[in-house]
């Protein structure tokens, strides 16, 4: 059915599905759940990076028998996180190994009590060598992880970069680092944990994934499946910053709920969780790039280092992603990654957004407009001379067998942004002002769905069901958090079932109710999910038709009395789908080379930036975001994304940063942590050119993360442009431009003309 | 959310005169809250240490703006935003005008008062610039009466004034003499709202037979409080301003700074920038002087 | 009623309340646990993030800034107040049809914010528009949704104005 063919709900900008609660202050989230004999819960947390728990001291000016306290050996079950590794304890059992790391649970039915006791509680420590950065791991003087520090590795290899080198007409290198991020979703983490008489769990919380939720109760409570019920609350915000959190806090709260007999709220603060919750990984990538004489890319020998922190988590799928980004949308015969994760007695990071990609894309597409300064080509010709094209190859040997359509939407990215106009203009008018002007532009994919064999590997299930009163209901465990889950997957439903979108609704988001098909990550909702829903709609028409005489052409009302019809003869109407991977994915997991992602959206940005030769300040004025995504499902919601990814992407480039003295977050508050404000975004223009992709949810790939990958480099390339000087670190401060710009002035030699 | 309400003791006798008895009485004991968007910040971070307060919320006798044919006198409790809506003080006195729009957002704006951001005397506190620049004058009041300084001699040190401790802030006098005075006020912060001054720069002066005749520069972020910077001054009274004299003012500001590195920025930053200010206010005067 | 949790009153979304609570409890909190007026969030209690914005006698302020000893006599309008009779808000309706709201937690003080702008100020330019949301911090939308949101809702308010002026008569 469905990618090209004309679609009523499909396409339209339908009222968001949750959003009248949202508008008029109804919308519950979990801070505003309040139950009966409700306690409330805090964390002890370490103050040092790494050490031994010597002892742990109460006290007694404080009544702590009015007090439930949790500590590690009140652990039921399994002590630890259930992630890829699980190495993360759920308490710190002894040992340490980074500041914020949660030790001790309190809790009290007076929410004000419990700061004056969470300070009553004295901890002292043996410190031992603490490793805060790639280069300290990497020296292995103190190993803080495994035998070696790495927490993952990988190494990729295409052709033979080593005999390209000495043919190359150019060889250009370059090092380019990005720092941590924080997600900053407006709503701080928060769950609620109850035990119910018969020895289950009920969470209730701000999350991503009810089932990576799941899983984490089952271990420490060594409980069975349905012993556990997560419940997602209405979520503020989470990009990837309530992925594997929340796996925590649940762990928190229940704990808390077991010792103290009541029902546990645990609601984070801004300064606990900018502090101690997950951050997008820092990195260090190196490149060494050899091109012939034109400037075609012969060889690219890439180095990726990334900070994992304290455990293990989310490291190894974010260096994965990061590995297969970043040879970009480039063909090049010979190329060589080599990545790793690195062990640091930093606070874990973890998923944000992009989840590797915007680290490895911004090496990469920094690193093309040094080439082009280098070897004296202009930065869109370079680019034109290496884009991968249908039928070519990638990085992994992955033929492009889905149109690739890189030259079109750089077209329409010059001509959106007057790019040449623009910057013939500012060429001359940098002379004579103290503001410089430039353009950067970057180009860059960005893989939908989970790697290689990672969506078989999930086997996700999701389908519908139809109550008794006339409702569709869409089963996922696919979660809303702002990016408009809720919306498309009804729509879909709506579409392909022929009914109205008042019809559908999502079955809430409770591990009770809900199939699993997988964590709502990686840009696989509208791509992967989406398609399930579709499937699953189409075989409940055919079910339908085969068994309650549905006609060939119904109306709504028709539709109901069928499913009656069938309710009455088989109990209930429900149809579910088991993902089916696209014919002929291939992926090998050892050699890193096949088809790595089903489909990928592509994209060119368009930065236009000032730099004030008095302040030392950047500023974006304005900003192109031209991309590829399969068919868009929801055009005000499909803007609403890349808006907002790339706000966040201008946050990363030119003021967020992430201040750690010793391994402790020292900015954590929102007035020294700085985001982007309303005076501050540009204007953001969005363009979208649609080519269904038929294995996607109505035509669509993934579009979440995509905006997040582009916006850094294509802003740090304007400022090479306005200032004529390269800068390959983010986040790039005034401080930073001040310190490079005089770097050979002295200083009382004036900067303005 | 780390503070206890219940620990705290908040009154709020709604004149002036009472609030004055209390802070005669039980000197030392009592913090005067006005807007808190201060020290209800402090509140919720665990870190006001203060027990008993005081409300100066809705004290008419503090929240008022009167003109003399010398001065526009402004009350404590006058809230920035009473200052930008004020048609003859923005008129008066641009660059209070200006600085009030830069100080937090709408919300904060309708909250915090003049008052409220001097006694706090941050070094980067957004009013004070300029009101240095202007030549401003502080009126303190107590039981025993009523006393003014002028504010360029009311901060003594980091977060240290010359309020007794039976005394309140009770008015600002800024003269009305500044209307052909060339005037210039810059902030440099993290981002174009809600930022906190990494350093500003506020400049008052006259030309004269294209000498300066008169000439008042004020900082934020260049020292432990507000300062004035009198050396920086002293080279530039009396003098025409030429490509030399701008060099010789921009170096005695870089010697006359004193600024630190902290957590929103450096030292050798705000020092540069400073200088770069100056400048830009200098060459913006002297390319008018040239005028026709 | 006692000094240490005297009785304040307020009119809150035009219904007169009188809540006994600590001087200093934050006005944010006595909406959320004392009134169960839940709209009103905290992000980040410091006054930075703006989520927690409500109108007190017709000033936009935030919440969790304000002791409630200071609210005593004053009339609050939130989230809850902004639909008459079961009707929604010209904003509101525009934040709907124009997707300014995502996640939704930073929407109410939003349209608190955006409220104040547009009655204070009925036809606001971009400008106007970056300086009265400045104070509301979004982490999602990256702001153009909502100042889209803004424009025609002041428009559709604007009408309704004029409309309602015509009925008058």
């Amino acid at each position: 059915m469905s990618t090209t063919a004309t679609t009523r709900i499909v396409g339209a900008s339908v009222p968001r599905k949750e959003g009248v609660d949202k508008l008029i202050g109804r919308a519950l989230y979990v801070d505003d759940m309040e139950r009966e004999g409700m306690w409330f819960g805090a964390t002890v947390r370490s103050t040092i990076p790494r050490g031994i728990i010597r002892s742990i001291q109460f006290d007694p000016r404080i009544d702590w028998s009015q007090f439930a306290i949790a500590a590690a050996a009140d652990v039921p079950g399994k002590n630890h996180i259930q992630l890829i590794v699980a190495d993360q304890p759920c308490l710190a059992d002894g040992q340490v190994n980074h500041c914020d790391e949660a030790i001790l649970l309190l809790a009290h039915p007076d929410r004000h009590k419990l700061r004056e006791a969470v300070n009553a509680v004295r901890i002292e420590y043996d410190p031992l060598p603490a490793v805060l950065t790639i280069e300290e791991s990497e020296k292995q003087d103190v190993i803080v992880l495994g035998e070696d520090n790495v927490i993952k590795s990988f190494l990729l290899e295409k052709g033979d970069v080593d005999s390209a080198w000495a043919n190359a007409a150019h060889i250009v290198e370059g090092e380019y680092r990005t720092g941590a991020q924080e997600h900053l979703y407006i709503e701080n983490n928060g769950m609620i944990a109850e035990w119910n008489g018969e020895g289950g769990i009920t969470v209730w919380g701000s999350l991503q994934c009810p089932f990576y939720v799941h899983k984490t109760l089952r271990a420490v409570f060594d409980l069975p499946d349905d012993k556990v019920r997560v419940i997602q609350t209405e979520t503020g915000g989470a990009f990837g910053g309530k992925e594997d959190f929340p796996s925590n806090l649940a762990a928190h709260a229940g704990l808390l709920a077991m010792k103290s007999g009541h029902v546990v709220k645990m609601v984070y603060d801004r300064m606990e969780d900018l502090a101690a919750t997950t951050k997008r990984h820092p990195s260090r990538v190196r490149h060494r790039t050899a091109l012939d004489r034109d400037g075609k890319l012969l060889a690219m020998e890439i180095d990726l280092a990334t900070d994992g922190g304290a455990y293990s988590t989310l490291s190894s799928t974010v260096l994965s992603r990061a590995t297969l980004h970043a040879a970009g949308p480039y063909v090049c015969p010979n190329i060589r990654i080599r990545s790793r994760a690195w062990a640091t007695n930093n606070v874990p990071y973890g998923a944000f957004r992009g989840f590797g990609a915007p680290q490895a894309i911004f090496a990469t597409e920094r690193h093309m407009d040094e080439i082009a300064a280098a070897i004296g080509i202009d930065p869109v010709g370079l680019r034109r001379r290496n884009f991968l094209h249908d039928g070519e190859q990638n990085a992994t040997e992955q033929v492009m067998r889905e149109p690739v359509i890189l030259d079109q939407l750089l077209d329409r990215a010059l001509a959106e942004s007057d790019y040449h106009g623009k910057r013939a203009r500012f060429a001359s008018e940098n002379q004579v002002s103290p503001v410089r002007r430039g353009l950067g532009l970057a180009a860059f994919y960005h893989g939908s769905g989970f790697t290689g064999s990672g969506e078989l590997y999930l086997n996700s299930l999701a389908g519908v069901d139809v109550t008794a009163d006339s409702t569709v209901r869409v089963l996922v465990s696919n979660t809303e958090f702002g990016q408009g889950t809720n919306t498309i997957l009804t729509q879909i439903a709506a579409e392909a079932l022929g009914i109205d979108y008042e019809d559908v609704t999502m079955a809430p988001a409770d591990t009770g109710v809900i199939p699993n098909s997988g964590p709502t990550v990686a840009s696989r909702t509208s791509m992967v999910v989406g398609r399930l829903i579709e499937r699953a709609s189409l075989q409940l028409l055919e079910m339908l038709r085969s068994h309650a005489g549905l006609g060939v052409h119904y109306t709504s009302e028709d539709f109901f009395v069928a499913c009656e019809r069938y309710r009455a003869a088989h109990g209930e109407v429900r149809s579910l789908c088991h993902y089916e991977a696209p014919p002929g994915i291939f992926w090998d997991d050892t050699t890193y080379h096949g088809e790595a992602y089903p489909a990928y959206a592509w994209a060119i940005y368009v930065a236009q930036v000032a730099v004030d030769t008095v302040t030392y300040s950047a500023e974006v004025e304005e900003f192109w975001a031209v991309q590829e995504v399969g068919r868009v499902l929801h055009p005000v919601m499909a803007k609403g994304q890349i808006e907002g990814g790339v706000a966040q992407g201008i946050g990363y480039a030119l003021y967020e940063k992430v201040i750690l003295q010793n391994g402790h977050m020292a900015n954590n508050q929102m007035t020294n942590y700085i985001m982007p404000t309303a005076e501050d975004v540009p204007p953001i223009h969005v363009h979208f050119e649609e080519l269904p992709f038929r294995f996607g949810g109505f035509g669509a790939k993934g579009i979440g993360e995509l905006p997040h990958d582009g916006p850094a480099p294509a802003i740090l390339n304007a400022i090479r442009d306005a200032t004529g000087v390269g800068f390959n670190r983010i986040p790039l401060l005034p401080e930073d431009i001040f310190a490079k710009l005089t770097a050979r002035q002295p200083v009382e030699e004036p900067a303005v003309l | 959310m780390r503070g206890n309400a219940v620990t705290h003791e908040l009154i709020a006798p709604g004149n002036l005169a009472a609030v004055l008895e209390l802070l005669a009485a039980e000197p030392g004991v009592w913090t005067p809250i006005a807007g808190g968007t201060e020290l209800m910040v402090a509140f919720a971070a665990g870190r006001l240490s203060a027990a008993r307060l005081v409300s100066l919320w809705d004290i008419p006798d503090l929240r008022f703006v009167r003109e003399t044919e010398e001065s526009m006198v402004i009350g404590a409790g006058v809230t920035f935003l009473d200052l930008r809506r004020h048609t003859l003080l923005a008129a008066e006195l641009p660059l209070l005008a200006k600085a009030a729009r830069w100080i937090g957002s709408i919300a904060n704006q309708g909250r915090a008062t003049l008052g409220g951001n001097l006694v706090n005397g941050s070094p980067a506190a957004d009013s004070s610039p300029a009101l240095l620049a202007y030549d401003a004058e502080i009126e303190l009041v107590s039981v025993r009466g009523s006393r003014r300084i002028a504010y360029r001699d009311f901060h003594t040190g980091y977060k240290r004034n010359a309020l007794a401790a039976d005394e309140l802030l009770y008015a600002v006098h800024v003269p009305r003499r500044f209307a052909r005075h060339r005037q210039y006020l810059r902030k440099v912060g993290t981002r174009r709202a809600m930022a906190i001054s990494k350093v500003a720069l506020a400049a008052t002066a006259l030309v004269e037979n294209e000498a300066v005749s008169e000439i008042r520069l004020a900082a934020a972020s260049l020292a432990a409080f507000p300062v004035r910077l009198y050396r920086t001054e002293d080279a530039l009274l009396g003098q025409r301003l030429t490509r030399e004299t701008i060099a010789a003012a921009r170096s005695a500001l870089l010697a006359e700074a004193l600024p630190i590195d902290d957590i929103r920025s450096t030292a050798e930053y705000r020092r540069r920038v400073a200088a770069n200010l100056l400048e830009e206010f200098l060459l913006e005067i002297a390319r008018e002087a040239t005028r026709p | 009623m006692s000094a240490c949790r005297p009785t304040i009153h307020m009119t809150v979304n035009g219904e007169m309340r009188a809540v006994d609570a600590p001087p200093m409890k934050r006005l944010l909190d006595v909406l959320r646990e004392d009134l169960h007026l839940t709209g009103t969030k905290e992000g980040c209690g410091e006054g930075e993030c703006g989520s927690c914005s409500v109108r007190m006698n017709g000033e936009l302020v935030n919440s969790c800034l304000i002791p409630v000893l200071q609210a005593e006599r004053a009339d609050i309008q939130t989230v809850e107040g902004l639909a008459l009779n079961g009707k929604l808000h010209p904003l509101q309706e525009a934040f709907l049809q124009c997707g300014g709201a995502q996640c939704g937690i930073c929407t109410p003080g939003m349209l608190m914010a955006a409220a104040q702008l547009i009655e204070r100020n009925p036809h606001p330019g971009m400008a106007e528009i970056r300086e009265g949301l400045a104070g509301n911090l979004c982490r999602c939308t990256g702001f153009m949704r909502i100042f889209e949101s803004v424009i025609a809702g002041a428009a559709e308010a604007s009408e309704r104005a004029v409309e309602h002026a015509h009925d008058a008569r």
